[in-house]
């Protein structure tokens, strides 16, 4: 497995709005190739954390390095190019076909030789046919737009993937397959991803190292086998429980029936 | 009735053009300031609040009144530079219309560009566009329909209004309504109307196919709209590029009268190889200055006009003597030549009924005032408010019963048909004498004296050809001609072009 994806590295990375501390100096050292999950409640941080990596959120103070670059050292549309970012929105341009959508970042670049064929390459990847490159966006389904989203953030070849929520606003079946594609790819490819999510059992299940975040701060940093077993906080804990609880009724039910 | 419609169509061409010149100027003088502002506001909420406040605020000001406020104020701009900026014609409306595209036009621009779904602005951020590509890539593009529809309101709004600029010697469409309304000559006014209804419909039309193609993002719709755009414009605008130089322009104000000298000045200018333009409905302060400045050639003012507006004298003079004053003074101070009288007045006159006049043995103002207790009083909208009124009034103790206001068309039947007993009448109006109605004598010199005089612009004062081809009108016309001539075009029916009746006092000139 080819690792090509680089390791992060925060330092008391803190961003205060006004009085309130959506991250507080936070800490963490993600190796190279980590596929990691960042899970907690709504309005623990985990967004905010997430955007400051690629500086769409400038933090109030601390630091970030990317390997051994520090991100305030580049400029953020630089930055971002080398960054793939996908979030529930998607926020496809509706006024571009699928294929300028999956190629905007080679525009961007001004690498547009090689387009036609990396789109293709793309939607193989990401599992859409072919005939969807000269369709518009709104002629497709909420899963294929994803897939497009997916598509579009890998066209420049990033070796970090930010994700915010990718697939929370899915079906639970065709989320399903994307987390399974997704993980898939982030192996094929050997990259370095962060996903936040609310879900603790996506976590578990596609992440090889879940952080719970609470109150800006990480509450745990475990495996998801730790997490499963116990004993690594209350926070985790009561997360973890949801999921837990869920598996024991639906076992339960398989043996009643 | 053909006959006046043909003479509607032959002035149709050029006044399109500079109407359509003018809309669409101010238009591209809108949009230039809008689409700028509006990106600077779609980035700041305070700016954006800011820009729509004012752009609404114009917005309330009528049409006319923003045309109005111009001339005063690049007047005053004008002094204040030392001169050289022309506050007659085109700048004036053009700058007025510009301010009355802007709100649509920025209005549109902020609520298309704020409009952007948040979530294709953060893909753009996340992606790494500089907010210059976020701009052109994406915002621009999904803010275009919105924008062009914002265009497309200001652009018939403007069309609209454009019509108004007549009053500030900007020639429009708005001239024939405006020639139309004053003789009532209601075939130039359904022309005028048509015409500027006929082009901001098509002009809605090809912006609104130029929406759909830019909404639907079809290039062809798009480019199709803007090609026919682009040679409508060059075919209207056609006859503004066909070059013509020593062009005489004759200035008029809004009454059948002004338009008939204007004529009659025109044909001899014509006769002697000048190309004439006329400029009719101009106001009076408008068409002083504009004589001074060069804008129009030649008028035809009145001697207490001058007097009272322009030289501010509120003293009563001797005719003569008036008259010389008002030459030095003109010329001294505005380099403009007063070349004679023409030789009738059109003052205000009090005019009552034949048998009134008969059975109340009225002959002067005096005798008026003894029965001006009794007498309904019928007067033009601004008389009550004009020097004049104030000066019969501390010449002679007249106290009416009541006083009312009236367009002038309607002043003299009211008088005829005894709603009001007595009128504050033009002398020269031919509906005097067609109603056969007695005007009352001025004992005391109350009233100033109102001599036609005709104005030169500087540069004129010194054309020999020019002066010698209308020179002979000097002392040459009665206030009987004139009075005809006024009716002729004034009556209800069997109505006579100005330019019939300028030929018709034309063979009447006294030697």
């Amino acid at each position: 497995m080819p690792v090509s994806g680089p390791s992060i590295s925060l330092h008391q990375l803190s961003r205060h709005y006004g009085k309130v501390r959506a991250v507080d100096s936070v800490s963490l050292e993600i190796p190279a190739g980590a596929l990691v999950a960042l899970v907690g409640l709504s309005g623990s941080g985990k967004s905010t954390l997430l955007k400051m990596i690629n500086r769409l959120v400038e933090p109030t103070s601390g630091t970030i390095r990317i390997g051994d670059e520090a991100v305030d050292s580049i400029d953020p549309h630089i930055l971002r190019r080398r960054i793939g970012y996908v979030f529930q929105n998607v926020g496809l341009f509706p006024h571009m076909t699928v294929a300028r959508n999956i190629a905007i970042g080679l525009e961007l670049a001004g690498e547009e030789g090689t387009r036609d064929e990396r789109v293709s390459e793309l939607l193989d990847l990401v599992e859409l046919p072919q005939d969807m490159a000269t369709r518009m966006p709104d002629q497709l389904s909420g899963g294929q737009q994803q897939r497009v989203g997916v598509a579009r953030a890998l066209a420049t070849r990033p070796g970090l993937m930010l994700m915010d929520e990718p697939f929370g606003a899915l079906d639970p079946v065709t989320r399903d397959n994307l987390t399974d594609q997704y993980k898939a790819l982030h192996d094929k490819l050997g990259l370095t991803t962060i996903i936040v999510t609310h879900d603790m059992a996506e976590a578990l299940y596609l992440a090889d190292r879940v952080l719970v975040m609470e109150a800006g701060q990480i509450r745990a940093d475990a495996t998801p086998a730790e997490l499963v077993s116990g004993n690594v906080g209350d926070e985790a804990e009561a997360l973890v429980a949801i999921p837990r609880a869920q598996a024991a009724h639906l076992i339960a039910l398989g043996k009643t029936s | 009735m053909n006959g006046q419609w043909q003479q509607a169509l032959a002035r149709v061409p050029e006044l399109l053009a500079a109407h359509v010149q003018l809309s669409f100027s101010a238009l591209l003088l809108a949009m230039l300031i809008c689409l700028p502002l509006a990106i600077w506001a779609a980035r700041s909420p305070r700016i954006a609040a800011v820009a729509l406040a004012v752009a609404s605020l114009i917005q309330t000001i009528p049409g006319l009144a923003l045309l109005a406020l111009f001339y005063p104020l690049l007047l005053g701009v004008s002094a204040l530079i030392g001169g050289g900026i022309s506050a007659f014609g085109f700048l004036p409306a053009l700058l007025a219309l510009t301010l009355y595209a802007l709100l649509p036009i920025l209005r549109n621009a902020v609520t298309g560009l704020t409009g952007v779904d948040p979530a294709v602005r953060e893909a753009a951020d996340g992606l790494g566009m500089t907010a210059r590509q976020k701009l052109q890539l994406v915002e621009a593009p999904l803010a275009a329909p919105t924008i062009m529809a914002g265009i497309r309101t200001a652009a018939v709004w403007t069309i609209g209004a454009a019509t108004l600029s007549t009053t500030v010697g900007q020639p429009s469409l708005g001239d024939l309504i405006f020639a139309g309304l004053q003789t009532q000559n209601w075939t130039l006014v359904l022309a005028g109307c048509l015409f500027s209804a006929a082009l901001a419909i098509s002009v809605d039309l090809l912006l609104g196919l130029i929406e759909r193609g830019i909404r639907e993002r079809s290039r062809i719709l798009a480019g199709a709209g803007l090609l026919l755009i682009a040679a409508g414009l060059l075919i209207a605008t056609l006859p503004l590029l066909i070059a013509r130089d020593n062009v005489v322009v004759i200035g008029a104000k809004s009454f059948s009268e002004q338009f008939i000298l204007a004529r009659l000045i025109g044909s001899r200018l014509e006769k002697a190889g000048y190309s004439v333009r006329y400029r009719d409905g101009l106001g009076s302060a408008v068409v002083f200055q504009a004589l001074a400045a060069g804008d129009v050639d030649v008028y035809v003012d009145y001697s207490g006009t001058i007097w009272t507006n322009q030289m501010q004298r509120t003293d009563s003079r001797p005719k003569a003597a008036m008259l010389d004053e008002i030459a030095q003074w003109t010329s001294a101070n505005h380099g403009v030549k007063m070349l004679g009288a023409l030789g009738f007045e059109n003052t205000y006159a009090f005019a009552v009924r034949a048998k009134d006049a008969r059975d109340k043995s009225l002959k002067t103002l005096a005798d008026l005032a003894r029965v001006s207790s009794d007498f309904n009083f019928g007067t033009d909208v601004e008389f009550l408010e004009r020097p004049e009124w104030r000066m019969v009034q501390d010449a002679y103790p007249i106290r009416f019963k009541d006083a009312r206001s009236f367009n002038p068309t309607f002043m003299y039947p009211a008088l005829a048909s005894g709603e009001v007993d007595v009128i504050s009448a033009f002398s020269s109006d031919g509906r005097i004498a067609a109603n056969n109605f007695t005007v009352l004598e001025d004992p005391k010199g109350a009233i100033p004296s109102y001599e036609a005089i005709l104005l030169l612009a500087p540069d004129r004062s010194r054309d020999d050809k020019f002066v010698a081809a209308i020179n002979p009108l000097i002392g040459a016309i009665t206030v009987e001609n004139m009075r005809e001539a006024n009716y002729t075009v004034d009556r209800e029916g069997d109505k006579k072009t100005p330019r019939e009746a300028a030929r018709w006092l034309n063979d009447k000139l006294r030697e």
